[in-house]
């Protein structure tokens, strides 16, 4: 027992690794926040006025609002004029091909095994790379121009796709949401678009990395996925953070729209710092993402591994409203140290024969608190509705939480909603029983916890569920009681 | 007994039934085989009413009456009996309270009255000792806890019980050891009779040996495409499924 | 009659009338409680469904209505009140009647009871054992307006005491009979259970509702289980249709003692459970089950709390309603197993089945985990009743109402089988379809 627990403590203690920063001179906006600093970010990137009013009705809005106090998460009042609202790396401007960027940076992208470079075109995966608030390359544009797919910069899109971004930025995320989603409709500075016409299958993994690195900065990226009739589109997205001993903030939104028999399948490994064994830093992960099936037959999934941050509000959800669409969410949030994580779903049945799946795994190590709260509402309209919802949770050690609120609010009868939910720990009788077959106490315990995550590591692209185990394994190391 | 013309049904939109003829006259035993997924469990199902099988097409007349248009418990008032492949399990209700209330359901739709207590505890004691059941067993609830044998037993148990006229075994040779197949198979030959019927739908020949049929029909892709004696479930067995597929592609290309 | 002056100041302006009626009791040591509870009522307001504990529940309906503290009436009550059905029969009990709440001498028959044993109602006992009062009455948690309310007029109700090593054999079977033809009554039974350490009691209430105006219940029961004691709580809940009826449970478990409360909700238009055990020491078993049938506009709200606040307790809840028409159920159930609770074993499951296009259901099982050596599972599921089962009845010829029944009777069967008194199965089964209408099997 005592050796498990210092298997376990040698596990947890391990150090962040994208702890690095990056020196590269950036052009930032002072701190706080105001109307004129809306304009001057409005400004910088070029966009056209009705942008910029957009941006200004958030803020007015968000002005009004108050900050969220029901997630089961606590952090000191975050002073929202002591951050900066815009930070890009200096030597910028437009980029033609990756040898104009910074090298610097690349050494970091490089650093983040990022696969930015042409070698990684054999791995099939584009990516847009967004450093503090900007998005600094995207590649393979061409091979995607040709399927008429566009994938770039939302800053870009703005400008060059006004009439789509006019069509659906905030349709799904309206800037009245929440506190969050008001305060990253005003300030929000990067972030990635794609466009997937009629009929398209995207050939490659759609990819997206962000990168906090200036320090006092926030991150406020926008993500709209837009997948047409009959396409589909696999997307990643991936994030880092330097260490830092201040707590930064990251609002990000993301809006997906899939119309009659699309799909998009979204994927997410959030690594960003958590914070040191003490609990100080890390990022605040304040995120609304939500995708809405437009239409019939669609389909929007939802795959996280969320190991970072040091506190998680995020509830990735599917507004369920084409006959017979699909929402699904598969989730796995490990929370170690003092870590707070409050994550889960919504799924909203509207349409006829609407289904979803809910697999949610909380692991709790440390002192840390891990929450599933999840919303399973079934509307009057959705006839034959079905949810099933799995939510398991697994503690190692005594000090920290474990905790399940799923809401399930039915009012159809022709509807069929499970919930099951339990909580558990490694238990020695299966350590005892690996380590009889010559397995040591820490290669037991991965292999338990990847047994337990197993159904969502499923439902990711391979390179990100290899990728997605190793990360489980540093969070975790050591951490078995 | 039962005329079955041009039978078309559908299951979650997808056709599966696709214009099926069969004749079955009083007294006699056919077997319905064919592959998995050539619509034998549908044509089960579409004859008993269930309300998940959507009959597009054709019709069937049973004992002189439009079966189609019937309830689920007409038919079986009409003495129509399925034997369910996976049997339904109902806590909180036992056995006896099950059947007593079907039979007397039945007894009424014929104008009889009720069954006499002492003549239903008679009449389960004799059926339950074909089957080799104890009293035990049938006060448990309907199904509740059984075994996948003890449920197909029950089956035949409820088939004695209530006597129908025409019984529709549902694979009911599944998941049986070969003891377990010989009591269910005593339990259906001491149903039949020069009156009653028999349709037994299965995968395999080996309930046949203890069911004889007079007639083996193979249902494939939705159709009978063979019909003969008894023999031709041994050919079937030995030669398999490729051998009637084959012959009935050779057929439809001259 | 519609409330003019606003709900809490109706009752806080009621209570001057309910003191100067109180007498000498007023000078008891109890009345403190009530002066606690008026500043209580003071401070707090009704719950409104921005609150997130009343959040799928709108007590509105509660409040419009000024219903008058039962102990500020004269009622004209004579013995027929008490109907022969009302009565669970098949077993010896020992009976004891509340009318709107204050104890009714003429209609109980409470019997011989062993040496000891208190079964008597709480004005007697605030005169006759103070120190019991003082003991177990004096600390009684106030978390809502209602609770406020219940002890700011507490006056009557049941008190139950039983002392160390005995056991009661015969249940005691509790009747509330609420209503009145000419008043709109408040009718607020504070209830208590004392079972101290080897004992073993049983109690069977029964909620029922008479005369033409619309009544609202509001209820406290509190239970004391020491010590190895065994604890059986019956509630069956079959008040007048158009009548509200709020109740807070509140148990306090001590060592390896065994609660079980049967919660059955059949009646009311509006009804509230709030039903919270403390699991105070190591090795206790606490028992929830419960049923919750409703129909018309009916509105069912149970909200559950097991707090595991010590190591090796074991606690099973099993909930599960039948939703008819255009009623509303909500289930809230809670488990909270704190840091320290090693080894505990919590289940819970809640189940609902929707009978018509109409009924709906708010469910919310939570759990909030502390301790990592522990089981816990909760379950939750909404839905019709079986397709598949439905088919399997009819083609034995059985009718689809009769169907319908079976499968309703097979629904509620793992609940009704874990009631231990076998004539009250039976009463049981039969008040189900009679509620729900359908056809008895």
């Amino acid at each position: 027992m005592s050796d498990d627990m210092k298997v376990v403590e040698d596990l947890t203690q391990s150090e962040y690794k994208w702890g690095f920063t990056t020196n590269i001179e950036a052009d930032e906006a002072p701190k706080g926040l105001n109307e004129n600093i809306i304009r001057f970010i409005s400004a910088k990137k070029n966009e056209p006025e009705w942008m910029t009013q957009w941006r200004l009705k958030a803020y007015r809005h968000w002005l009004t609002m108050e900050e969220p106090k029901w997630p089961k998460v606590k952090y000191d009042p975050i002073d929202y004029q002591d951050v900066k609202y815009y930070s890009a790396p200096k030597k910028k401007p437009e980029l033609d091909s990756m040898d104009e960027v910074d090298p610097e940076l690349l050494k970091t992208f490089e650093k983040l095994g990022i696969p930015l470079e042409e070698q990684k075109r054999l791995a099939g995966v584009a990516v847009d790379a967004v450093f503090d608030s900007v998005s600094v390359a995207t590649t393979f544009r061409e091979t995607l121009h040709e399927k008429g797919i566009i994938f770039c910069s939302i800053s870009e899109a703005i400008r060059e796709h006004p009439e789509l971004i006019k069509k659906y930025m905030g349709s799904v995320v309206p800037y009245t949401d929440n506190y969050f989603a008001a305060l990253n409709s005003a300030v929000f500075t990067d972030g990635s678009f794609v466009y997937i016409p009629k009929g398209v299958r995207c050939p490659m993994e759609l990819s997206t990395y962000f990168r906090i690195n200036a320090m006092e900065t926030g991150q406020f990226e926008r993500t709209l996925i837009i997948a047409d009739e009959g396409s589909y589109v696999s997307y990643l997205e991936g994030c880092t953070a330097p260490m830092r001993d201040e707590n930064q903030l990251h609002a990000a939104v993301v809006e997906l729209v899939t119309l009659d028999n699309a799909e998009i399948k979204y994927s997410t490994v959030q690594n960003w710092y958590p914070g040191n064994k003490e609990g100080k830093g890390g990022i605040y992960n304040f995120v609304t993402k939500r995708g809405i099936c437009r239409g019939k037959n669609s389909k929007i999934s939802w795959t996280q591994v969320e190991t970072g941050s040091a506190i998680t509000w995020k509830y990735p959800s599917c507004i369920l409203q084409g006959e017979n669409s699909i929402g699904e969410f598969y989730s796995v949030a490990v929370t170690n140290n003092y870590q707070q994580a409050d994550t889960g779903t919504k799924m909203i049945h509207i349409g006829k024969n609407s289904k979803s799946t809910i697999v949610s795994k909380g692991i709790s190590a440390g002192r840390s608190d891990n929450s599933y709260r999840g919303l399973v509402k079934v509307l009057k309209s959705a006839e034959g509705a079905r949810n099933f919802s799995q939510c398991d949770s697994m503690l190692m050690g005594d000090k920290c939480g474990a905790h399940t609120f799923p809401y399930i609010e039915v009012d159809n009868d022709s509807a069929m909603v499970e919930h099951e939910a339990t909580t558990s720990k490694v238990g020695e009788d299966q350590i005892f029983y690996l380590n009889q077959r010559g397995i040591s106490t820490e290669d037991a315990v991965n292999m338990i916890v990847n047994g337990f995550c197993k159904e969502v590591f499923n439902e990711l692209p391979m390179e990100f569920a290899v990728e997605a185990q190793k990360l489980l394994a540093i969070s975790l190391e050591g951490s078995v009681g | 007994m039962l005329s079955i013309k041009e039978l078309k049904a559908q299951v979650e939109g997808k056709d599966i039934l696709k214009g099926l003829n069969l004749e079955v006259k009083a007294g006699e035993v056919h077997a319905i085989m064919g592959p998995n997924g050539s619509g034998k469990s549908t044509l089960a199902n579409v004859l008993a009413g269930n309300e998940g099988y959507e009959v597009t097409g054709g019709e069937v007349i049973f004992e002189n009456k439009n079966l189609l248009e019937m309830d689920p418990e007409d038919r079986a008032r009409e003495g129509l009996f399925l034997a369910f492949q996976y049997p339904i399990e109902i806590p909180g209700i036992s056995n006896s309270t099950f059947l007593k209330t079907a039979i007397n359901e039945i007894r009424k739709y014929k104008g009889l009255p009720e069954i006499a207590a002492k003549e239903f505890l008679v009449l389960m004691r004799e059926k339950a000792k074909i089957l080799g059941m104890d009293d035990n067993l049938i006060s448990r609830s309907v199904n509740t806890g059984f075994s996948g044998g003890e449920k197909k037993r029950n089956e035949i148990f409820q088939l004695l019980m209530l006597n129908p006229k025409l019984a529709i075994l549902d694979e009911t040779d599944s998941g049986l050891d070969i003891d377990a197949l010989r009591i269910v198979s005593n339990g259906v030959n001491e149903f039949r009779s020069r009156d009653n019927s028999v349709i037994v739908v299965t995968h395999y020949q080996r309930l046949l040996d203890y069911i004889v049929p007079d007639f083996v029909h193979v249902l494939y892709k939705g159709k009978i495409i063979k019909s003969g004696g008894k023999e031709l479930a041994l050919e079937l067995e030995e030669k398999g499924y490729d051998w009637v597929k084959n012959s009935e592609l050779t057929a439809a290309s001259v | 009659m519609t409330n003019k002056i606003g709900a809490k100041q109706w009752y806080l302006e009621n209570f001057k009338i309910f003191e100067s009626k109180l007498n000498g009791e007023s000078e008891s040591s109890f009345h403190k409680v009530r002066h606690g509870a008026l500043r209580k009522l003071q401070e707090l307001e009704f719950p409104t469904v921005k609150n997130e504990e009343w959040k799928y529940t709108n007590v509105k309906p509660v409040l419009n209505q000024n219903f008058t503290p039962a102990a500020n009436l004269k009622f004209k009550t004579d013995n027929s009140i008490l109907k022969q059905e009302y009565l669970f029969e098949g077993f010896d009990h020992h009976l004891i009647v509340f009318v709107n709440g204050l104890f009714n001498p003429e209609l109980s028959n409470i019997g011989r009871l062993p040496q000891g044993v208190i079964v008597d109602n709480l004005k007697s006992t605030i005169k006759n054992r103070p120190e019991l009062v003082e003991k177990f009455l004096h600390r009684s948690k106030i978390i809502t307006a209602f609770d406020a309310l219940n002890a700011l007029y507490a006056y009557d109700g049941l008190f139950i005491f039983i002392p160390e090593g005995k056991a009661l054999v015969k249940p005691i079977h509790v009747m509330y009979i609420n209503g009145d033809n000419e008043t709109n009554v408040l009718s607020q039974p504070k209830n208590t259970i004392i079972a101290e350490s080897n004992s073993q009691v049983s109690v069977i209430t029964n909620y029922v509702g008479t005369g033409s105006k619309n009544y609202f219940s509001n209820i406290v029961t509190e239970v004391f289980t020491d010590a190895n004691a065994v604890v059986d709580l019956y509630k069956i809940q079959n008040e007048k249709t158009d009548s509200f009826h709020i109740e807070r449970t509140e148990i306090h478990q001590k060592k390896e003692s065994v609660f079980s409360h049967f919660n059955i909700s059949f009646g009311g238009a509006l009804i509230r459970n709030d039903i919270n055990s403390t699991l105070d020491d190591e090795f206790c078993e606490c028992n929830f089950n419960g049923l919750y049938l409703a129909n018309d506009k009916q509105h069912v709200d149970n909200h559950t709390f097991v707090d595991h606040a010590t190591p090796n307790c074991l606690s099973n809840e099993l909930y599960k309603g039948i939703l008819d028409d255009e009623s509303h159920g909500v289930f809230n159930g809670k488990i909270l197993v704190r840091k320290d609770a090693q080894k505990t074993n919590a289940y819970q499951s809640n189940k609902t089945v929707l009978m018509s296009k109409k009924a709906t259901i708010d469910t919310k099982p939570q759990l909030e985990i502390y301790a990592d050596d522990v089981k816990c599972s909760h379950g939750a599921t909404v839905g019709h009743l079986d397709d598949t089962a439905f088919f399997y009845i009819r083609s034995r010829g059985v009718p689809s109402s009769i169907a319908k029944s079976m499968l309703i009777r097979a629904f509620v069967s793992d609940v009704i089988e874990k009631v231990k008194i076998e004539s009250l199965k039976e009463k049981l089964n039969h008040m189900i379809f009679e509620h729900l209408n359908r056809e008895e099997i």
